[in-house]
């Protein structure tokens, strides 16, 4: 029986070999080399622009989660339980608000050809950004998906200063604040830094080339400098720090930090703006450092108050992957672990001790963890980043040059720092014209009843937890 | 008539109603409570800052039986919610009136 079998399918395999022979025995105009050749290149050009784009596209998704409900989580468990949904609100407001001004004019502001400082109108209306590549920033997947991209960045860094202000902020005020500070504020940094003829940038000939993979600069320091702003403009919430502000839900919070962490693969591995080894490399200093300052922090903790505690695990993992940022596409893991490490400690410090010492209410350490981590990790990329990993220098020939200090280039440590100065002095100029000016017209704090009350009644009418 | 009210250890609450259901008694209310005596609260540290929490989690047992029944039911919450550490809770026992069954209106003893 099984020999029959066999039998038919050797006859089966005759046949076809047969067919195909006399197939290709008939005359057909053979294309030459260079069309075949043609052929195979445009062949493997889309293959690897699909390949880009797949994971270009994942990582805008896991970015727009950092938001929500990563963010919204984190920063929701952290407030008392009447203030929960006004602070998931202003991280979801965000994911809307910032969208829709995107794609009129804040995408143009930040990656339109313009000056050193600014873009300019010329992408008004995404006019322009269409599903063909643009050579200058990514050359693989289409303008569109670049510009998506960068709009989850855009969308989280105002969501990060609403820690600052959390508890006593009227949303209006805050909305009207939020959507002119993306213009002030982050456009303009997002173009020196990341920007055609950016001032700042390091890829495409900046006057001082700054590393910043993933947004350090860009959206730690901006947002979390203008956090501090925030906070000390509008003052302690009523009875801080005297009466008790404990988290309502360090659950929440956990779920939200570890969202923050998946999510920050596709912030930092994307930033390579390919799927290729750049990506992974990105990818593993990323997870590094959040283990590493998770432990840090957690550690300092233990020592203090003789306990580890969830809350500052997590809190620990989040400074850890603010401090990468910067990093993450120039640094070997072991520089990774070493980043975060002092991240951990660092921010535990600035959280613990130097809040308490100047006593400004930065309600949820949007300062003490994006400001001061992002500064450090900034600092960190000019000693660290190694072109072994990323030759982002290169001579006329193509050579690759020094990176970071580890490389000998020392002149990188002080790029670093012009790139952190510009980011401090545009965010608090910024922030404080702002502020000032939304506080003369629409009014930026709630009543003190309204804040007694809470946000979540007299802001939006509603409660977090109505259970009936 | 009395009514029995034990505040305990939200831990000894299995073992409180299973004790107090082998001596014969067959109804209770239960409510999740939350107070202090003289055991004080604990400390709590959240980023830093550091929150008595004077108020703890406790689980107040609300019975209300007949005379006959009182002594052997504090006996039973005595002998199955003590740990012997201070937290460990109070009972205070009370007259009652009357009691009323709300299906039917009967009264009283028989009520319960």
């Amino acid at each position: 029986m099984r020999f029959r079998l066999l039998r038919y399918f050797l006859a089966l395999v005759l046949c076809i070999s047969a067919v195909s022979a006399f197939a290709q025995s008939t005359p057909v105009a053979a294309p030459s080399t260079a069309d075949r050749l043609a052929k195979l290149e445009a062949q493997t050009a889309q293959a690897q622009s699909s390949a880009d784009n797949a994971w270009m596209l994942v990582s805008s998704a896991l970015v727009l989660m950092m938001t929500g409900p990563g963010l919204a989580l984190f920063y929701g468990g952290l407030v008392r339980k009447k203030n929960v949904l006004s602070v998931m609100m202003q991280s979801f407001a965000m994911m809307a608000i910032i969208t829709v001004m995107w794609g009129i004019v804040n995408y143009s502001l930040a990656f339109g050809p313009g000056t050193s400082f600014i873009g300019s109108f010329h992408n008004l209306f995404l006019h322009g950004v269409g599903l063909n590549p643009d050579p200058d920033y990514a050359a693989t997947i289409p303008a569109q998906t670049f510009m998506i991209y960068q709009l989850m960045f855009a969308i989280i860094t105002p969501a990060l200063i609403t820690g600052a202000f959390a508890e006593r902020m009227k949303f209006s005020g805050m909305a009207a604040f939020l959507i002119l500070w993306s213009i002030v504020v982050y456009s303009p940094m997002a173009h020196m830094v990341w920007g055609k003829g950016g001032l700042l940038n390091a890829s495409l000939g900046g006057r001082f080339p700054c590393l910043d993979f993933a947004g350090g600069t860009v959206v730690h320091v901006t947002s979390g400098v203008s956090a501090l702003v925030t906070a000390i403009y509008l003052g302690k919430r009523i009875g801080y720090p005297k009466e008790p502000t404990p988290p309502h839900s360090v659950v929440l919070s956990f779920i939200g930090a570890c969202l923050l962490w998946v999510g920050w693969f596709g912030f930092n591995a994307g930033s390579a703006l390919n799927a290729g080894s750049l990506a992974t490399s990105a990818f593993v200093n990323t997870h590094f450092a959040a283990a590493a300052a998770a432990l840090s922090w957690a550690a300092a903790e233990w020592i203090r108050n003789g306990k580890p505690s969830a809350l500052g695990a997590i809190s620990g993992a989040v400074a850890g992957l603010v401090a990468i940022t910067p990093a993450a596409g120039f640094v070997t893991p072991m520089s990774s672990l070493i980043i975060g490490f002092i991240a951990g400690v660092f921010c535990y410090f600035m959280v613990i001790k130097v809040k308490a010492i100047f006593g400004y209410d930065d309600s949820l350490d949007a300062f003490g963890v994006h400001g001061a981590g992002g500064t450090l990790g900034a600092i960190l990329t000019g000693i660290f980043a190694t072109n072994a990993i990323y030759p982002i220098f290169k001579d006329k020939n193509g050579n690759p040059l020094p990176s970071g200090v580890v490389d000998g280039n020392w002149h990188q440590v002080l790029n670093q720092f012009i790139g952190i100065a510009l980011a401090w002095v545009i965010s608090i100029v910024g922030t404080l014209v702002l502020l000032k000016i939304v506080d003369m017209t629409i009014g930026l704090r709630v009543s003190r009843e309204h804040e007694i009350e809470g946000l979540d009644i007299t802001q939006h009418g509603e409660e977090g937890y109505d259970h009936a | 008539m009395q009514k029995i009210e034990a505040v305990i250890q939200p831990s000894k609450l299995d073992a409180v109603k299973d004790a107090l259901l082998e001596i014969g008694i067959e109804g209770m209310t239960i409510l999740e409570a939350r107070g202090h005596g003289r055991q004080k609260g604990h400390t709590e540290f959240y980023r830093g800052r550091e929150y008595t929490v004077d108020l703890l989690p406790k689980v107040k047992i609300e019975m209300v039986v007949g005379d006959e029944l009182v002594e052997k039911a504090v006996q039973a919450i005595l002998s199955s919610a003590r740990s012997g550490k201070i937290g460990d809770g109070k009972i205070f026992i009370s007259k009652i009136d009357d009691a009323i069954r709300i299906r039917n209106d009967e009264r009283g003893p028989s009520a319960l």
